[in-house]
């Protein structure tokens, strides 16, 4: 069963094109990762995923429907969306009756039992929660509406270190409990790295790379060696930086680097998707987005 | 649906309803009062040899102040649910980002708006229709008065048309989605509140004045001067030219409400504010002193009218008559409950469309 699949997607504003020519076909089951720099096109592609915008461009279709057609499917995904918002005035007791009154799969005593591991009283005011808290109250709508797609939007980029842990670790848990599929956002690595095991790198509205990490980690490659200019046929090339003598090359290939003269080493998780984003700019390695 | 949208305006609608309880309570307590008071001085009057034009004049003189007051109130009422209901309704969603949230449960827009549009309109109508309702019965026997008197406030005219019967209904349930609307095209608050007050008042001045009148053929007659009620009658010096000023009001239907009022001449042609007629002798010659005292001013004035008539001059008045208030009440209401209906087809249109 697929979860999301894109021909052809494009969302445009005005004359600017947010997505473009953006193919993708995810299985259901996996926890995917959605990594870019800011203004990639995420929260468009997010959107057009959930239903709040529609496509200028191409075909999207999620659980095998259009996005947003209909109350069953607004049923089927669940969205935590950017800045995690909540209704300032209403309690957490307050979300939780909206999420009951609004949603007919509602799962009241999950969202109960989840708000009490996390130690949050149902008579405190949303707007006074920390934005960690916020955060897990979002998460906890989202998941009590028992979705089979949860879809989050940068749901760690205004956290701390812990907090971030913690709301990721509590997504996970969930994902497992309910056989949910999930699709996360954030414009760093190392928050996807533990979690993810599908990522999609889009950059400049485009889609560089998806697929699941396994694969992609098994056949992507750093060669160092000698300085050459060519790379046999079946070595796709993401990037290449060359010295005077030396080359450096991070390929994609199926099959067995035979070359005796080349160093291989693995990949990083994080090494592959920058060497995604700088081959897009194409100059050196910018510090994308440092770690806040 | 329906809990959200009321546990989200329960404070407002709160607060609404104990300013209107408050006002009802006042209104309730002195009204019978005033009433009473109306209608023994008119029963009173109507015996005396000098008619009721006096007692009338200082019973709204009494009570103008109270009167103006809650006329205004009617008045303001629907601008005040356009700026704090409709304006901030859904751009207060879009500021804190909400709508992501609540857009996302298990209900499309359309339904979610429906629900808000919905219920808040129809608050918003009851509002403004128990307001006007205290506000007519409470003011009845000074309506009344207030049409008679100089300058008068006819039961037709702009001012009391506007705060009396159904129409504040149509206008409370226009002014709360022009302020939606509003909202959804600014998607910010302040400006959208402010923009909400320009359009609503620019609206509110225009009918009157581009609409209401030709919303029925009005009513054009001739009264004989004798009959009409002068405003000023009066000579500058001695010789000097007659100066003839007439109110804009229709004698026989106080209440209607006059679109224009003109002295002409027996060829039909408009006269000015001088009268071409003799001062010099005549019945329009001013009297020697002592002969004014002993006459009322509008009995010395009555040889000089007929004199006026016998010339051919009538005071000219277009009009719509005071039996029109409701009719023109209820085409009033039409037309802003079609403008509403437009309106929040608009609001669907946006929502379901141009916002993410």
């Amino acid at each position: 069963m697929t979860v999301l699949r894109a021909q052809a997607l494009g969302k445009k504003y005005g004359s600017h094109w947010a997505l473009k020519d953006c193919d993708l076909d995810i299985p259901a089951g996996h926890v995917v990762g959605l990594v870019g720099p800011n203004g990639a096109g995420k929260t468009t592609l997010m959107n057009l995923a959930v239903g709040q915008l529609r496509p200028t461009a191409g075909d999207i279709t999620v659980l095998g429907n259009k996005p947003g057609s209909g109350p069953a499917q607004l049923a089927r995904v669940g969205y935590v969306a950017q800045d995690t918002p909540t209704y300032a005035g209403l309690s957490i007791a307050d979300h939780l009756r909206l999420g009951a009154r609004l949603n007919p799969g509602w799962d009241d005593a999950l969202a109960r039992n989840r708000l009490e591991q996390l130690g949050l009283g149902l008579d405190r005011k949303a707007g006074k929660l920390s934005g960690g808290q916020r955060a897990q109250l979002a998460l906890t709508l989202g998941i009590a509406k028992r979705p089979e797609l949860l879809v989050l939007d940068e749901p760690v980029a205004a956290l701390d270190p812990l907090a971030r842990r913690e709301f990721l670790q509590g997504l996970m848990e969930a994902a497992a409990e309910q056989e949910l599929s999930v699709l996360l956002s954030s414009h760093l690595v190392s928050d996807l790295e533990r979690v993810c095991d599908y990522l999609i790198v889009l950059v400049d509205s485009r889609v560089r790379v998806a697929g699941e990490v396994e694969e992609l980690l098994a056949t992507h490659h750093r060669l160092t060696g000698p300085r050459r200019d060519r790379l046999p046929a079946d070595q796709q090339v993401v990037s290449a930086s060359h010295t005077e003598r030396q080359s450096n090359f991070i390929i994609r290939t199926e099959g067995p680097i035979h070359d005796p003269a080349w160093t291989v080493t693995k990949l990083s998780l994080e090494d592959l998707v920058l060497a995604y984003m700088d081959e897009s700019t194409g100059t050196r390695l910018r510090p994308l987005e440092v770690q806040r | 649906m329906i809990w959200l949208t009321w546990r989200q305006f329960r404070a407002a609608a709160a607060m609404t309803a104990a300013a209107l309880a408050a006002l009802a309570a006042v209104l309730a307590l002195t009204g019978p009062g005033i009433a009473d008071d109306y209608a023994s001085g008119i029963a009173s009057c109507t015996t005396q040899p000098n008619g009721c034009s006096r007692y009338i004049e200082t019973f709204f003189h009494d009570h103008q102040a109270p009167f103006l007051a809650v006329t205004a109130i009617v008045l303001v009422l629907p601008a005040l649910v356009g700026l704090f209901w409709g304006a901030p309704l859904i751009t207060r969603e879009l500021e804190a980002g909400t709508h992501r949230l609540v857009w996302n449960q298990s209900i499309t827009r359309t339904r979610w708006l429906t629900v808000k549009l919905g219920l808040i309109a129809l608050a918003s109508m009851t509002a403004a229709g128990l307001g006007s309702l205290a506000v007519t019965w409470w003011s009845g026997p000074i309506d009344k008065a207030a049409a008679g008197n100089s300058p008068g406030f006819p039961r037709m005219g702009p001012l009391l048309f506007d705060a009396r019967g159904i129409v504040p209904i149509g206008y409370a349930a226009f002014a709360f989605v022009l302020g939606v609307t509003i909202g959804i095209l600014i998607r910010r608050t302040l400006p959208a509140m402010a923009i909400t007050l320009a359009v609503f008042v620019a609206v509110q001045v225009a009918m009157p004045l581009l609409a209401r009148p030709y919303l029925m053929a009005p009513v054009k007659s001739t009264i004989e001067l004798p009959q009409t009620k002068i405003d000023m009658l009066g000579i500058q010096g001695r010789g000097g030219p007659l100066y003839l000023s007439l109110e804009s009001q229709v004698t026989t239907d106080p209440g209607a409400w006059v679109l224009s009022s003109r002295l002409i001449d027996a060829s039909g042609k408009t006269v000015g504010d001088t009268v071409p007629v003799s001062t010099e002798s005549g019945p329009c010659a001013p009297r020697p002193p002592g002969e004014r005292s002993e006459t009322r001013a509008e009995q010395a004035q009555s040889p000089c009218l007929n004199e006026l008539k016998r010339l051919g001059y009538r005071h000219e008045l277009t009009y719509h008559p005071a039996s029109r208030f409701w009719s023109f009440q209820w085409y009033e209401t039409a037309i802003y409950t079609v403008l509403t209906l437009g309106l929040a087809g608009l609001c669907f249109w946006l929502v379901r469309r141009r916002l993410s």
